[in-house]
């Protein structure tokens, strides 16, 4: 393989004799930078996080920094509280749980600093409960962390006091949502809150404020502690700073979780070289870059962007798919998403439509039910292509589907109304054909698979 | 003359059967002890302890967590019916829950389903619930994404989660049970 990883948080993870103990990460510098940080204090790791202009990993991109400004712990008078959420659960993201199943003590150690940092006494670790296996260990790492000294009353007798409290989810995807989740923690259905405000920094967990963060964003903290925010932006491209672990599948040859500092890969390198190309010696078709709510890319695509020339001039370059670098900002340009991370790859064999189904029963199925365009809509759209898919769609089914998934996007609370429209709009626009071509064949359109990809 | 009508009867199959252990009354203080601001936190995590030790979450344990946590009973079923993860009913005792997400179904997880689904004697087409066996041995039913799409299709077996389950390993996994 031509490129190498840059393995930051993924250092230790699948390395020969690495256990996810305590002793194991003692042994290979743990907790030794949650020592630096409790020196530094909480005013100097949060500036530190700022200069490193670390972007949240959990999908919206957001400056971390520049959430956690949001609260100035030496004004603020009610409690703190910060939630890691551990909800990992767009389709085509597994990157949360390598590290929670392989190397949990990095996580709360991020956490434990970013709590510090932030004056928060009382923090909670959002995990979904389909990680059966998961909360387990975070519970003994937690318990494992606290007979150390690095959790509970006086941490290595600094004065900081911090309980971390794991909290199982019960399946709902909408909890990944930062206000859902909180509503959920506070024994509710997962309903996200009306906006503003805008974050929950202003009224969150309780009615105090909140920082919520994801995994990753929580163990870059910790790196970030150990060498400095100017150094830690150096990794990757301006604006798009650090690693980002980047979460393969579908039908490419190799998939799997790799890292790389942000923008140092391009798709294609990614597809073909990383992962060894599509599989079975077939083409790519096409590939959804972050997560399945992002909008998909069609091979053969080229997209226009700015660049600078050689005397600092912004020109307008064409970018091919293949040469789309993989970071926040590129793949904004391109009109989709870094998102989540997670890049689902098809190939030359597969239906569109049957994708597109799939994902939008998806949505259907996870919608919360409390704004009437998501509720009624997405299911609509699930019906439209389900009956597109199984040979009975109408002429006007395309333009139908564009209609209501128009109607979604930007009414409702929260974004999961774009996460749900994003793909359909994307893969009618691009595949307009494929759909007409199947409504075409109705009944003749009967499958030969008896499997199909929208069970 | 009407029966009174508890909550939750209508879509459940009647009382949870059991006694309530020392064990469990502790354990479940426990939970409520994390959410020193809020008791109404500890709904989930006691549902969770009520699905684990009775199999499903019916009007006793529906009643049951409203009393400990001084909330109404309706605060308790709207968590249950919200939820996917929770049920009203009981699985078999081997419950496989088959991802259906398209990174898993392009891994050919539709041919998982229909495996398991052969190699248990099912019916129905497994979009109402979980489909359960004659003898209460097994249940099956799609699950959205499991967090591992890498290593398409994924299963889990109660708590045990299996990658890379194609038709072979689907009845490894059956027969193991027998």
């Amino acid at each position: 393989m031509a490129i190498t990883q840059h393995r930051l948080i993924f250092k230790h993870i699948d390395a020969p004799g690495y256990t996810r103990d305590i002793a194991c990460y003692r042994k290979h510098g743990g907790y030794e930078m949650l020592k630096k940080g409790l020196g530094m204090g909480g005013a100097a790791i949060r500036e530190e996080v700022k200069k490193s202009q670390l972007r949240g990993r959990g999908g919206a991109g957001f400056p971390t920094g520049t959430k956690w400004g949001f609260i100035d712990p030496s004004k603020v008078t009610k409690p703190i509280y910060l939630i890691c959420n551990a909800d990992e659960s767009e389709p085509g993201t597994f990157k949360d749980r390598q590290i929670i199943y392989k190397d949990p003590h990095q996580l709360i150690e991020g956490m434990i600093l970013s709590c510090f940092a932030n004056g928060v006494k009382l923090a909670y670790l959002y995990i979904r409960c389909e990680f059966t296996e998961g909360w387990r260990i975070l519970e003994t790492a937690l318990a494992e962390a606290k007979a150390a000294g690095f959790l509970g009353k006086d941490i290595l007798k600094s004065g900081y006091d911090l309980e971390i409290h794991v909290h199982r989810g019960a399946g709902a995807y909408i909890c990944g949502e930062e206000t859902g989740l909180i509503e959920s923690l506070e024994g509710k259905r997962a309903y996200p809150r009306i906006k503003p405000p805008y974050f929950p920094a202003v009224l969150g967990l309780y009615m105090c404020p909140t920082i919520v963060n994801n995994v990753e964003t929580l163990c870059n903290v910790r790196h970030i502690v150990e060498m400095g925010g100017d150094a830690y932006a150096k990794i990757g491209r301006p604006n798009n700073t650090g690693t980002r672990l980047l979460c393969v599948s579908g039908d490419v040859v190799r998939p799997g979780y790799y890292e790389f500092p942000c923008g140092a890969v391009t798709l294609g390198q990614l597809i073909y070289d990383v992962c060894g190309g599509i599989r079975n010696g077939r083409k790519l078709k096409a590939v959804i870059p972050g997560g399945s709510s992002a909008k998909v890319l069609r091979a053969g695509e080229t997209y226009k962007m700015k660049a600078k020339d050689i005397h600092g001039n912004t020109v307008d370059r064409e970018v091919r798919l293949e040469d789309l670098p993989m970071d926040f900002d590129s793949l904004a340009a391109a009109g989709s998403m870094a998102g989540s991370g997670g890049v689902i790859v098809m190939d030359d064999t597969r239906d569109m439509v049957e994708c597109l189904a799939n994902i939008s029963a998806f949505y259907a199925h996870e919608s919360c039910g409390q704004c009437t365009p998501c509720r009624e809509g997405v299911l609509w759209l699930k019906k439209i292509l389900a009956r597109i898919a199984e040979g009975h769609g109408k002429e006007d089914d395309p333009a139908l589907l564009r209609d209501v998934a128009d109607r979604i996007a930007g009414r409702t609370i929260c974004a999961f109304g774009e996460a749900a429209a994003w793909p359909v709009q994307s893969f009618i626009g691009k595949f307009k054909e494929e759909f007409q071509i199947r409504i075409r064949r109705n009944g003749t359109a009967a499958k030969t698979d008896t499997v199909s990809l929208t069970h | 003359m009407s029966v009174p009508l508890q909550a939750g009867m209508e879509s459940c199959v009647g009382p949870e059967k059991g006694e309530l252990t020392p064990a469990f009354e502790s354990q479940a203080d426990e939970l409520i002890s994390r959410y020193p601001v809020s008791k109404r936190s500890a709904v989930l995590p006691l549902l969770h302890l009520w699905q684990e030790t009775f199999g499903y979450i019916g009007p006793r344990g529906v009643e049951w967590i409203a009393k400990k946590l001084s909330l109404q009973e309706i605060q308790v079923l709207e968590l249950v019916t919200f939820y996917p993860w929770f049920r009203q009913k009981p699985v078999g005792r081997f419950h496989f829950r088959v991802c259906r997400t398209l990174p898993c179904a392009l891994g050919g997880s539709g041919k998982t389903f229909a495996a398991l689904k052969k190699l248990m004697n099912l019916s129905s087409d497994g979009h109402e619930g979980a489909m359960i066996s004659e003898d209460g041995l097994f249940s099956l039913e799609y699950s959205e994404c499991l967090a591992s799409c890498g290593t398409a299709p994924v299963v889990l077996r109660n708590d045990e989660f299996y990658e890379k389950v194609d038709e072979k390993r689907a009845a490894d996994l059956v027969a193991g049970c027998r």
